[in-house]
């Protein structure tokens, strides 16, 4: 055994000797859902990160890169056997991708354990930014409170005084809305937990009109949303009752199958398509250059993850055995992100600004998310001090 | 009392619902005694149909004809090329058969659809709502969905005790041996029975469109609920099928709107509300398993 | 059936022989995650050989029996998690991390689950059973979900995985090995139930209960305790996943993982000793190999799948053996 251990060991001290000279690429391993209902969300991240280093021709920070894609189903199991045959057959040291935080919490846990890098471009839940934090995890989205917490504020700002809250009855759904809560003032009239697995929300609709509330705040992601906004708008709730959500119940690809029932809806949001930055420009041309498809924030996640890692790498030339050195580098954030303004918590988490953004009806008549005001200027998480980073 | 009346509407049109569903699968499996898994997918190719048809031709009623007709075709395709082959098998057989299919029109959906849930138009004449009691506005969409299902409940009790292909039907469903043993062409029968329940549940998918999400894995959502109505009201039995339908539908969204308010007179608010939930989805597989322990064969088959 | 007696175990040392050098052989060609993928296997190959005792030796169709799976991976894991924050579980349980204890307790607890739920669904048949077991466990799976203490619907992390006395079990080929030693013993108790009276009674039931009735047997209580040993079983499976993902969620308890669990039986063959171990290689492997290959890998799953079903009459067991030029 140890025989093998000592070969296995020369070997990677030859190759991060010739890695420099031959400009061997350096293995980038993203485990991300890309089946079922919520494969659009992984597909954006992969793409939004591929047109990151279409932009540099192939390279991330000037170091040239190959990205080893796979699906985890949405099951934990599928995605620590992967992980596992990326860190230990292929030697991948750099890890993205993944969507859900349960898929995080079999995956995560393995890959910084054997010294390995992991840069989240969406799921952050909290126990990785307090007493779990870890100095190979870095966070490039959120920690997933904030989203809610956003919309907490953003509903405070918009001075109504009163809210009634649904969600469904899981881990985030419960998180959701414990963060809108930690930020919204006003009193909760209503507090409702849908089912995970519910197609109708006849019933929902009906106690909302009963409670005549000033706003409803609502997590719905993906196609939970869809049927939630459209019965939303059906029972004739959309012009008496105001409405603030986080990104998650209104993405691009939401919005989309949405239409009409849409507009008038608050959004908080850390970015939007139409922020007045030129790294955001860029990348928004690109994408609608390369893709026939909306545009989303996991796009935008996918696309900051991969100018985060670039940053790292080419202050470092790629070499990702002296892994300090690569963490150092990757702290600084020295990027230009599209969102505007970022940077790294004592957690790795971000700390962002927050904006307030509304949906309109656009120039064809499709309605857009249009960015009004700053909601939270440098907005961290609510776990950072339980981390002992 | 409104509010009342309006969820027990709401439960109605949720029932309904699952009637155009589980009215198909009750038939399939009373007949041919297949369980077929895959009754979802059909229901997801219905609504993609319907869907790209609206968006593409801008008209309602081209949409339904395409639905009905895709979701019929890819049950008969489905029947000839592999049902057909494990009428002789056990359920295990089926179930892995059917589950396959599962995989692969999810997979082919998302290859051709891409994996961006579609926008399915509401047609013009049915949005907006209508006061059915003072202070009670209702959408024109859902009273619409109930009537659908009714005419599709009435329509299938004409067919089945009127008609001979009905009255084949029932001898099926009671005994299946001796149908085939009178002479009858039993092959085309269960085709005919197996496209009939896909076209069902093609318009499921397409009236479910405009109000739920049009994505991939969608059958899959709403196949467990209609395997739950199916065996409590009996295998087989379209009756059965139609109450258990109802009953679920209502005591599903009663639940829900009024369990956590019951709980709370009991206990802190927000346990409550999470306890209720809790609760309320498991209340029909609670009801499911009630009703088997009381009549393990369901409610409307008579025991043998 | 006519595989000569001496065969059959000679076949079975010789993989249980490549099974012990495999740490060694896959970290010679390269692929050290072999291990792992064929650890993973070994723990499904149990939960299913498992299902296999009430579906192909009892003719009984659980469509719940991820339930039983999942519980077990949730008592490794409320253990642990008790045992990490220091409180007892209900305020006298005292949590912990010790695999001597945990797996036991988890094969306890979820045979207690399988004696509630069988002796409720039992008094069904058929269709009707296939469902009523759905049903149970689609109340446990709703019920974890909403388990806020316990981490909902994103699981519960287990930090560590469990001790064992004189064993570093932070070294990966030593969990292998504890998964290699457990499926070894259950397969030697395996093998001496499908030899034993009670399976030939069980074989009975499966082909005429009348018959066994009328000789004096009571069959409600022989398919009982089948039940009970299989929740058993998929617990201890359940129990030994939680250890080697060091993580435990209500995915372990979904409708799909029953599925794919009755998916690796079949695949293997229904009745036969080594046949969902053997299904659960193919399964996990075919998923593995093709999500490597392609995004629509679930595409290739499905197509084989239904290949499998429609011709091979047997799984890929019957498959081999046909092959080889044998007669079943």
């Amino acid at each position: 055994m140890s025989l093998i251990r000592f070969a296995a060991a020369s070997a990677i001290a030859l190759a991060a000797a010739s890695a420099a000279q031959a400009n061997e690429p350096v293995k980038i391993g993203m485990i991300t859902t890309l089946s079922g209902p919520a494969g659009y969300l992984g597909q954006d991240i992969r793409d939004g990160f591929q047109l990151a280093i279409d932009a540099e021709g192939g390279t991330l920070g000037g170091v040239p890169v190959t990205v080893m894609v796979e699906d985890d189903a949405l099951k934990p199991g599928n995605g620590r056997q992967i992980a596992d045959r990326f860190l230990n057959n292929d030697g991948v040291k750099l890890f993205t991708g993944i969507v859900f935080s349960n898929v995080a919490g079999a995956t995560v846990p393995d890959i910084v354990d054997n010294g390995a890098i992991y840069v989240s471009p969406n799921a952050a839940p909290s126990n990785f930014a307090g007493k779990e934090c870890h100095e190979n995890y870095f966070v490039v989205s959120w920690q997933n409170d904030s989203l809610h917490e956003s919309a907490g504020q953003n509903a405070s700002n918009l001075s109504y005084s009163n809210a009634f809250v649904l969600a469904p009855n899981y881990q985030a759904g419960k998180d959701a809305i414990a963060g809108f809560k930690r930020f919204f003032k006003g009193e909760i009239v209503g507090e409702v937990y849908t089912r995970l697995d519910q197609t109708d929300f006849a019933a929902e609709m009906a106690q909302i009109r009963d409670a005549k509330p000033d706003v409803v705040f609502q997590f719905h992601p993906g196609g939970l949303g869809i049927s939630f906004l459209r019965q939303y708008q059906q029972a004739g709730l959309l012009e008496t009752v105001p409405m603030v959500v986080a990104e998650p119940s209104m993405d691009g690809v939401i919005l989309n199958a949405v239409g009409d029932a849409a507009i008038g809806i608050n959004v908080s949001s850390h970015w939007n398509a139409d922020f007045d930055n030129p790294a955001n420009k860029q990348f928004v041309a690109a994408w609608n250059k390369a893709y026939d498809r909306p545009i989303t924030y996991y796009a935008s996640q996918g696309y900051d993850t991969a100018l985060a890692i670039a940053s790292a790498l080419r202050a470092t030339g790629g070499n990702l055995h002296e892994l300090d050195a690569f963490r150092e580098a990757l702290r600084k954030a020295d990027f230009q992100s599209v969102r505007g303004d970022f940077a790294f918590g004592p957690n790795q988490h971000p700390v962002q600004d927050w904006y307030a953004l509304k949906v309109v009806a656009g120039e064809d008549g499709k309605p857009v998310l249009k960015t009004g005001e700053k909601i939270l200027d440098d907005h961290s998480d609510a776990y950072v001090a339980e981390c002992s980073l | 009392m409104t509010l009342f009346f309006e969820q027990t509407l709401n439960g109605l049109q949720f029932g309904v619902m699952l009637f155009l569903m589980a009215a198909g699968l009750t038939l399939i499996f009373g007949i041919m005694g297949i369980i077929n898994l895959a009754h979802g997918s059909i229901y997801m190719v219905g609504a993609y149909a319907g869907t790209l048809v609206i968006t593409e031709t801008g008209s309602f009623l081209l949409g339904v004809p395409a639905a009905l007709a895709v979701a019929a075709i890819t049950g008969i395709v489905m029947e000839v090329a592999v049902i057909r082959r494990l009428y002789r098998r056990d359920h295990l057989d089926q179930v892995l058969a059917t589950f396959a299919i599962i995989l692969i029109l999810n997979q082919a959906i998302t290859i051709f659809f891409g994996r961006q849930p579609l926008f399915a138009p509401m047609p013009d004449a049915f949005s907006g709502s209508v006061e059915l009691l003072p202070g009670l506005f209702y959408p024109v969409y859902r009273l619409v969905i109930i009537l659908v299902g009714l005419a599709v409940a009435a329509g299938l009790y004409i067919l089945i005790n009127r008609t001979r292909i009905g009255m084949l039907v029932r001898a099926g469903s009671t005994n299946r041996d001796m149908v085939r043993a009178l002479g009858v062409d039993i092959r085309m029968l269960y085709t005919v029975v197996f496209a009939l329940g896909a076209l069902l549940a093609g318009l499921a998918g397409l009236m479910a469109g405009p109000v739920l999400a049009v994505q991939v894995g969608m059958g899959e959502q709403i196949l467990i609920t209609t395997f739950v109505v199916v065996v409590i009201g009996g295998v087989g039995s379209i009756k059965g099928a139609f109450y258990a339908s109802l009953i679920i539908g209502v005591v599903d969204t009663l639940l829900r709107a009024y369990l956590p308010g019951l709980l709370r007179q009991f206990m802190v608010g927000s346990e409550a509300d999470a306890l209720g939930a809790g609760i309320s989805s498991m209340g029909i597989y609670l009801l499911m398993a009630l009703v088997l322990l009381a009549r393990p064969k369901g409610l409307f088959v008579a025991d043998s | 059936m006519s595989i000569s007696k001496l065969g059959r175990p000679l076949i079975a040392l010789a993989v249980l022989a490549l099974l012990i050098a495999l740490p060694l052989l896959a970290e010679a060609m390269g692929q050290p995650a072999l291990t792992s993928m064929v650890a993973r296997i070994l723990i499904y190959g149990i939960a299913a050989a498992s299902l296999n005792i009430v579906l192909g030796y009892g003719g009984m169709v659980s469509f719940g029996h991820a339930a039983f799976f999942g519980i077990g991976g949730y008592v490794v894991g409320i253990l642990y998690a008790h045992h990490a924050s220091g409180d007892p579980l209900l305020g006298f349980i005292p949590g912990t991390n010790q695999l001597l204890i945990t797996l036991p307790a988890a094969i306890l607890v979820s045979g207690l689950a399988a004696l509630v739920i069988g002796a409720l669904s039992l008094r069904t048949s058929g269709v009707q059973f296939i469902m009523i077991t759905l049903a149970f466990a689609q109340m446990l799976f709703f019920l974890f979900v909403s388990l806020k203490a316990y981490g909902g619907d994103d699981g519960l992390i287990i930090r560590r995985a469990n001790e064992v006395p004189w064993l570093n079990m932070r070294d990966k080929q030593t969990v292998y090995y504890v998964c290699l030693a457990v499926t070894t013993v259950f397969f030697i108790l395996l093998w001496r139930f499908v030899n034993s009276r009670f399976a030939n009674v069980l074989n009975g039931l499966r082909q005429s209960e009348k018959r066994m009735a009328a000789i004096g047997l009571p069959a409600y209580r022989y398919k009982l305790a089948a039940f009970v040993i299989s929740g058993m079983g998929a617990g201890c499976a359940g129990a030994l996943m939680a250890n080697f993902l060091r993580f435990a969620s209500p995915d372990m308890l979904h409708w799909t993982k029953s599925g794919e669990l009755m998916v690796m039986v079949i695949l293997g063959g229904v009745g036969t000793l080594f046949g969902p171990l053997a299904g659960a290689a193919v399964y996990i492997a075919l998923e593995s190999i093709l999500a490597s290959w392609t995004e629509y890998w679930q595409l290739g799953v499905g197509m084989i799948l239904l290949f499998v079903v429609l011709y091979t009459h047997g799984g890929v067991q019957a498959l081999a053996q046909r092959l080889v030029g044998r007669q079943t």
